[in-house]
């Protein structure tokens, strides 16, 4: 699945044509929820299979639509990025030394809230999915946080995009009005 | 995409089952997998679909920007509301077991039903305004360049 995803993300970099870039995006984002499911995490699936690889893809080809349909040839040369690239990720890479082994018990996911929410999620709140108990009631603050920045990131494009559209009617309005 | 016939039937068929998949993942969350942003999408992506195979101006007649613009505040209202009613009730903000004094896990239940609603209206509210506000611009591309 892993190795899927790699050669998906590789043959995202070497296309050209932006319309298959789009379509295989939209692959990246499904195989990525598939390994989501198989690592347990159905939620987080679900969400990826429906933003990423459904919605983000339809925005991106309304993008497209709006732009062109090739990618312009670089004209700069690409060595600053990629040192910056390969810096970023050597650090990265040494960053997850440190991390815990995958699923080890003694892990801060495990130590920390998490095991109180477990136990007490029956108790307190008494719903069989604990993701929604802890979402929406322990950690009902920052579901809050989230809703309220998903809802300035609507308000925000709308102004941007829809400012401009009316701009440009205005344009044109005066221009046939002279005309 | 007027000469799609088959794409025009399947689409009529799934988006009222889209709708009700998006419905059963908003209520049925507290049990199954998912929630008000997952279930969100979902109902989004049937406008969505609407749109693109019929177009903007008959989803837009269907579900006008007017009310979209009105659901994306809407559902943090809702969301913010549910925690000043808790407030006004004597418990702190957010605390759910303030609707049903007697029965904390009931009032859990009812409150997180609300906020769930509250997320999801939001998310359905600002996927489609977004969708409406790219599909809403001129394209500079005919659809034989595809």
């Amino acid at each position: 699945m892993f190795t899927l995803l790699v050669v998906t993300a590789v043959a995202v970099v070497r296309m050209r044509s932006l319309f298959a870039v789009a379509m295989l995006s939209g692959v990246f984002s499904l195989v990525s929820a598939l390994l989501f499911v198989t690592l347990d995490a159905v939620d987080v699936a679900f969400t990826e299979a429906a933003v990423g690889a459904g919605i983000s893809t339809v925005l991106v080809l309304g993008t497209l639509a709006l732009t062109s349909r090739f990618e312009k040839p670089s004209t700069h040369s690409p060595i600053l990025p990629l040192f910056v690239v390969i810096v970023t990720g050597a650090a990265l890479i040494y960053g997850t030394l440190d991390m815990p082994n995958f699923g080890s018990a003694d892990s801060p996911t495990q130590t920390h809230v998490a095991a109180a929410y477990l136990e007490n999620s029956v108790e307190d709140i008494d719903l069989p999915n604990v993701v929604t108990a802890i979402l929406a009631s322990y950690r009902g603050y920052d579901t809050l946080g989230e809703t309220a920045v998903v809802f300035a990131a609507g308000i925000g494009v709308l102004l941007l995009i829809s400012g401009l559209h009316r701009r440009r009617k205005d344009e044109n309005d005066e221009e046939s009005g002279e005309d | 995409m007027r000469h799609h016939l088959i794409l025009r039937v399947v689409t009529k068929l799934l988006v009222g089952t889209i709708m009700l998949f998006a419905f059963y993942v908003q209520f049925h969350g507290d049990f199954s997998p998912g929630g008000g942003f997952q279930a969100g999408v979902i109902m989004a992506a049937a406008f969505i679909i609407y749109g693109i195979v019929f177009s903007l101006g008959t989803v837009q007649k269907v579900f006008p920007p007017w009310l979209v613009h009105k659901l994306i505040a809407l559902g943090v209202l809702l969301y913010a509301g549910t925690g000043i009613v808790s407030m006004f009730l004597g418990y702190a903000y957010l605390d759910y077991g303030a609707f049903t004094p007697d029965h904390p896990s009931h009032g859990q239940h009812y409150g997180i039903f609300v906020v769930e609603l509250g997320v999801g209206i939001t998310v359905t509210g600002v996927m489609v305004a977004i969708y409406y506000a790219f599909a809403g611009r001129p394209p500079r591309m005919s659809d034989e360049e595809w």
